[in-house]
């Protein structure tokens, strides 16, 4: 290639030009307008259409699992977030339950509700922002828009109950960082009834919209049997009409007492997969409304009866000997400690002193509470699961999440690895779009919904 | 499962668990590739899809400083039966080959890859063996023990 001039290679003119057709070679990425995420496809041209692809990873690598075996198990939740940014709280989740397998123990009912509801606040975050984003790429700004705002709604609600919006680091193994708070159930419906407004509008926008499907149907499908070969999971093998889904094929948490459709799509072509997103969705809410329905212990309404004392003067109580009754007393907590009062613990956490750690009114106010708190968090001590290894798979936005630990018996996790749902399709990418136009690799690439800091780690 | 497998290939499984529920099978090298194909395409186990492949450096696990280094780790799942197993080939680390699973499932091409990237555990019959997610002027394998975990790596400029 290089011995041609650019007149040759790109204009077929001249002694090199090879008859004046000339397979064309096209960069799109790592830095790409229409790519969202890093990701590098090198694409052979003829014409228009894609001859041959290769798609370059690992630009947003950032040693998730090196980095995971340096810290104690609890240091890895932060780590997670940044898996799969755009529903953090299912990775978070899932490593916790992975670890809880590990150690043999089970979390309270109410903490697995709450697992529930969260992470299916999050898949729809999740495919909110895939539906939104392939739109726009295909020039239906609008959708982007709405879906975004929509999004909005849901942050909300995440932010309520775990204090930010996207690195949550809401997961502890053992249970949840924190309770629900007082009248969620209620911010729920009233959010999800935007969101089904929302939804709705955007069905009447794009789903019969001509220019729409036009550029989806049959565009970048892959066979049932392929996909599946391809180590697809989610709603890309969904799409192919193939019925798995590990909330129904492997129940966990509390998804067993759940009612919910799974939905499939025929041709696993974009726009089934669009289709399955989009009513995967509203399967997602009502996953949600039952759990909120059914959460043990029922929607908190707190309950201080105005006993509650300042922090400081419980501590200094607690020095001056002064202890009779006070484990009995709340404290005060500041709003960033909502949801993690004595009693709120009791509800989320397993009742195991050696991982989960004890509430703030037992390490301030008894010297078992401040041992305890200290055997979690000392060098060389701290939740240190029995040597053994474990894989605990959840069906994360995007396929099968699965997070496999090995432990050696220490407090460090000797090996921890994810497995990224959104590897396999980015890997069968140049089989979806190899022989297709090149337009037809944002939609496609849309579809796959490549999350980089889960594809990279 | 696990004693079905044992039927089938002998002594070649070296140890089978089912620790906190999870089925596993240790095998050696030479029995993986029939393991695979024996357990994708047998009616009743029907485990179509390869759901991971890892490795594992075991170089300062307590209990296997001398044993193999690393365990090159398959996981399966059966889509029809809704079963889960893990397959495990123990690998020296003076000849770090595994013969490889591309001809099986497509998606094993880039977890090779990413093992190789990661472990330098190599795989024989692979077409395309490029490193995945790191750069080919990456020295060294990062997921290795004594891969220390702030070691910086040198410069690398554009190809003069």
């Amino acid at each position: 290639m290089a011995d041609r001039t650019t007149a040759e290679l790109f204009l077929g003119e001249g002694p090199g030009a090879g008859g004046g057709s000339q397979h064309l070679f096209v960069n799109m990425g790592p830095a790409h307008p229409a790519m969202h995420g890093i990701i590098r496809i090198f694409a052979e041209l003829d014409g228009e259409t894609v001859v041959k692809t290769d798609v370059e990873i690992g630009y947003l690598h950032r040693a998730f699992e090196k980095e995971c075996e340096v810290g104690h198990y609890n240091n890895a939740i932060p780590y997670t977030d940044r898996l799969n940014y755009v529903s953090p709280l299912i990775n978070n989740f899932g490593y916790a339950s992975a670890v809880e397998k590990l150690l043999g123990i089970d979390v309270t009912d109410r903490c697995k509700y709450i697992r529930v509801i969260m992470s299916e606040i999050s898949r729809i975050c999740d495919h909110l922002t895939c539906v939104g984003a392939s739109a726009m790429e295909l020039g239906a700004f609008t959708v982007f828009l709405y879906m975004i705002k929509a999004r909005e709604f849901l942050w909300e609600l995440v932010e309520e109950v775990t204090g930010a919006r996207l690195t949550i680091s809401y997961g502890r193994v053992g249970g949840v960082k924190a309770d629900l708070p007082a009248g969620f159930d209620l911010k729920v419906k009233k959010a999800f009834g935007e969101v089904r407004q929302l939804l709705e509008e955007v069905h009447t926008l794009v789903t019969a919209n001509r220019i729409f499907m036009d550029r989806m149907v049959g565009v970048g499908a892959l066979s049932a049997a392929e996909t599946v070969a391809w180590g697809i999971t989610g709603p890309l093998l969904r799409a192919a009409g193939v019925n798995y889904d590990l909330r129904k094929a492997q129940p966990y948490w509390a998804y067993d007492r759940m009612q919910f459709e799974v939905p499939l799509g025929k041709n696993g072509d974009n726009f089934d997969r669009f289709l399955v997103r989009m009513a995967e969705m509203e399967q997602s809410m009502r996953i949600a409304e039952q759990g909120l329905e059914g959460l043990p212990g029922g929607s908190i309404q707190v309950d201080w009866e105005g006993k509650a004392i300042d922090p400081a003067a419980y501590v200094d109580r607690g020095k001056q000997g002064k202890t009779e009754g006070l484990l009995l007393l709340p404290i005060q907590l500041s709003p960033n400690l909502q949801g993690q009062g004595r009693d709120a613990q009791r509800r989320v956490n397993a009742a195991d002193k050696r991982v989960v750690m004890p509430p703030k009114e037992t390490t301030y106010g008894s010297i078992e509470g401040l041992m305890n708190h200290f055997m979690l968090v000392m060098d060389g001590y701290g939740i240190r699961p029995p040597a053994g290894e474990a894989y605990v798979p959840v069906e994360g936005a995007n396929g099968e999440l699965g997070f496999y630990v090995v432990s050696d018996g220490t407090e460090r996790p000797y090996r921890v690895r994810c497995r990224p749902p959104c590897l396999p399709p980015v890997a069968a990418l140049p089989r979806m779009i190899e022989g297709q136009m090149i337009a037809d690799i944002i939609p496609t690439f849309g579809s796959v919904n490549m999350i980089g800091g889960e594809l990279d780690r | 499962m696990l004693a079905r497998l044992k039927t089938r290939l002998g002594a070649r499984v070296l140890e089978t668990h089912a620790h906190r529920g999870d089925h596993t099978g240790v095998l050696t090298r030479d029995a993986i590739v029939e393991a695979l194909v024996y357990c994708r395409d047998e009616p009743d186990l029907r485990f179509d899809l390869l759901a991971d492949l890892t490795a594992v450096d075991y170089l300062r696990y307590p209990g296997r400083e001398d044993g193999p280094r690393f365990d090159v780790v398959y996981h399966l799942y059966s889509i029809p039966h809704r079963h889960r197993l893990r397959l495990r080939v123990p690998v020296e680390q003076d000849d770090p080959v595994v013969p490889t699973a591309t001809a099986l499932w497509p998606i094993a091409n880039w977890l090779e890859r990413e093992v190789w990237d990661m472990f330098g555990i190599r795989f024989e019959g692979h077409p395309d063996l490029r490193r995945l997610l790191l750069y080919e002027e990456f020295e060294g394998h990062p997921l290795r023990k004594d891969y220390a975990v702030a070691r910086r790596q040198p410069l690398i400029g554009p190809k003069v």
